[in-house]
């Protein structure tokens, strides 16, 4: 008796938060996947037709922010690495006993609401701001220059609300960095960039991964930053699943551009995780 | 601050345009730091993703089927019947929709129809915008249970008429209106989208315009065309809505939008299309093109009325027009839940700010257009000579309403529609 009770023990564990995923994450997927194949309007109701055709009006229909969508997330995300990597290097390594302080900044805006951040950049930047308005009257700028309403201003945005996602990962990564490790490189005549480029980095790679599902995902199907810093020509595919849903009240279109959204970002991130070599990737991160 | 700085304006104590110095009056006057504030979160606040919230409404969409009623069979009589008073009455709204008092939860009008009629009126500003309420609501309506509120506010559009279609809505006793049948003005009787009131009287009004900087425009602006002028480039912007865009632009290429077929909608959308090609639009706007527009972001924009009024009077430069080829009257509308607990105190509240007193003390604080013309002898006279407030009778005959879509309709409006404003 003791022991069938020992080896249900890990179900026992898993239970609360199996529920917990089957209420809340399956439940409601299946019932997405049930409303994108009905047909019919708010009004008159929806009925069970399981027309497919609805996809392919999907992607026909949106295609251009599908593509740009996980255009505009791929290079918020790789923008985000570039950033986040020497900062997290540099608090992993260089800064002593104020790391935990340095992370509390890095981290210190994010306590600030995502929208009022994405909001108050509208503000700083707009085209006779507080930026662009001096350096324009400084003749630095010309005068129809402007960021906001741009591709640019959206990816920036992304860059900027997701950059502590890529962060921490990074960092959590080249703080269990053995230092004796580097020390070893080091005798072995190795110089500072082979003791990078051969021990740190990839010891860090986890992270990097880590980081990179955390940002890339969410930034992808990410609509407040095009909502607020966009213009015309970057809308995101999140964008259109929130009008499709609210305003047109077309569920069927709206459950299907989702299971789409997360079907391609399954299946780039099965990809991504193959060429990376996921054996790798798991077994450093056992260690 | 436009207004002449008379005398007569200084007497009035807690109205925000008073006379005087502005900075000075903004720290001792707390309605003044509201008139200062209040165009910056106007009433139409659409913080689209906060209606998110009410996503929950998505897990109910999969139960839908077959929910029309006829609502044309909606027996005002038999809904009447044996109603009385509760004492009670929860009043659903939009934020900065009601006159304000000393404090921010003080309602000086609410308190007035509580002293007559010893009625309660739990007052909550819960609607950010049209749909996200709806899709909050609908599943209780659905399900035949009370949402809470007495009273709602509605604009006429398309989740108003879905509202209606669905039968959600009570029908209206008029012989319990007599203030409303003497006191609204003709332009809000009747309308084409709840023909004879039958479910909804107006609350306030609004137009949709042209809004411009006129020192950075260089010039009057009178037409529609003017939004297209590249001469602007960059520097436009137009609202991305379902709803005023496509009317506006329906009227612009001269077709009454009630008359106009899906081959209008075609070349009202082109002529968009190429506005947004030749990169003369900055952004489709929701409530933010007001900011946009004061702060020099914008040159001239598509606008509401009520917006622009308030940012004249605290002192950006700004005009509105409606525009020669004509402009768009929408209305937010009172309605009663037909599963409301107490209608019988939200129709006594309805025709209660019908009387020209009260009407003048909301149109006071709100700034939109009153249903009842008679408020402007109730309300200071910088405001009554506003036209933005009392448009002139030639305003009104230039404005129009926006089309009422069936739902079949509906869809190919918003497949010819949603690519311009959402590229």
């Amino acid at each position: 008796m003791r022991r069938r009770a020992g080896a249900l023990a890990p179900y026992f564990l898993v239970l609360p938060g199996g529920l917990w995923l089957a209420i809340f994450f399956v439940v409601p997927m299946a019932v997405m996947l049930s409303v994108s194949l009905q047909t019919g309007n708010v009004v008159d109701g929806f009925t069970q037709t399981f027309d497919v055709g609805v996809y392919a009006d999907a992607i026909t229909t949106y295609d251009t922010q599908f593509i740009r969508s996980l255009i505009f997330g791929l290079i918020a995300t790789v923008a985000t690495i570039l950033l986040a990597y020497p900062m997290a290097y540099w608090i992993a390594f260089h800064a002593g006993r104020n790391k935990s302080n340095y992370l509390f900044l890095v981290l210190l805006p994010f306590f600030v609401s995502f929208v009022i951040r994405t909001v108050s950049w509208k503000f700083l930047l707009a085209d006779d701001g507080i930026v662009l308005g001096n350096l324009k009257d400084a003749g630095l700028l010309p005068a129809d220059f402007h960021v906001l309403a741009t591709s640019f201003a959206v990816v920036a945005g992304l860059t900027y609300n997701f950059f502590p996602f890529m962060l921490l990962p990074i960092y959590v990564a080249l703080e269990r960095v053995d230092p004796r490790l580097l020390e070893a490189a080091d005798d072995l005549y190795a110089n500072r960039r082979g003791v990078f480029g051969r021990v740190v980095l990839p010891l860090s790679m986890p992270g990097v991964f880590a980081g990179f599902l955390l940002t890339f995902v969410p930034a992808t199907s990410d609509f407040v930053n095009a909502y607020v810093l966009g213009g015309t020509n970057t809308t995101m595919i999140g964008n259109i699943i929130q009008t499709t849903y609210l305003t047109n009240a077309d569920y069927p279109l709206a459950s299907a551009v989702s299971f789409i959204l997360m079907a391609v970002l399954l299946v780039g991130i099965f990809v991504y995780a193959r060429l990376l070599g996921t054996r790798d990737v798991l077994e450093l991160s056992a260690r | 601050m436009t207004q002449p700085d008379t005398p007569g304006d200084t007497g009035r104590s807690g109205n925000h345009r008073s006379g005087g110095d502005l900075h000075a009056a903004a720290l001792a006057d707390p309605a003044m730091l509201r008139g200062l504030t209040q165009a910056r979160f106007g009433r139409r606040g659409l913080l689209r993703f906060a209606g998110l919230a009410g996503g929950a409404a998505f897990l109910a969409a999969c139960g839908v089927s077959g929910e029309k009623k006829d609502s044309a069979g909606a027996d005002a009589a038999s809904f009447w019947k044996d109603r009385t008073k509760a004492g009670t009455l929860d009043f659903a709204n939009w934020p900065l929709y009601m006159d304000v008092g000393s404090t921010d939860a003080d309602h000086p009008s609410l308190d007035i129809f509580t002293k007559e009629t010893g009625i309660k009126v739990t007052y909550r500003e819960v609607i950010q915008d049209n749909e996200s309420f709806f899709a909050q609501i609908r599943p209780t309506l659905a399900a035949g249970r009370s949402i809470g509120y007495d009273l709602m506010v509605l604009t006429n559009g398309i989740t108003l008429s879905r509202v209606m279609q669905l039968g959600y809505l009570a029908p209206l006793d008029h012989a319990r209106l007599p203030t409303f049948a003497a006191n609204a003005s003709p332009s809000v009787k009747n309308p084409t989208y709840d023909p004879g009131n039958a479910f909804t009287i107006p609350w306030q009004s609004g137009l949709t315009g042209i809004a411009y900087n006129p020192a950075k425009t260089g010039r009057e602006i009178t037409s529609y065309n003017d939004l297209f002028d590249p001469k602007f480039a960059g520097k436009v912007g137009m609202f991305g809505d379902n709803q005023d865009l496509p009317n506006l632009a329906l009227l612009g290429i001269g077709v009454d939008p009630a008359k106009s077929t899906p081959d209008d909608w075609k070349k009202a959308a082109a002529k968009l299309t190429a506005q947004r090609r030749d990169g003369i639009v900055r952004k489709y706007y929701d409530q933010s093109y007001i900011d946009a527009l004061a702060g020099g972001d914008l040159w001239i924009s598509m606008a509401w009325s009520g917006d622009v009024y308030q940012q004249i009077a605290t002192g950006t430069n700004l005009k509105f027009v409606v525009p020669a080829e004509g402009g768009l009257l929408w209305t937010d509308n009172m309605c009663i839940p037909k599963t409301a607990p107490h209608p019988v105190d939200a129709i006594s509240y309805m025709d209660f700010v019908y009387r020209p007193e009260i009407a003048g003390m909301l149109t006071e604080y709100i700034n939109y257009i009153t249903p009842v013309p008679k408020a402007a002898e109730h309300v200071p006279a910088d405001l009554a000579k506003s036209t933005l407030l009392f448009p002139t009778a030639d305003e009104l005959s230039r404005v129009s309403r926006f089309r009422v879509l069936t739902t079949a309709e509906e869809t190919v409006w918003n497949r010819i529609f949603q690519p311009v404003y959402q590229s």
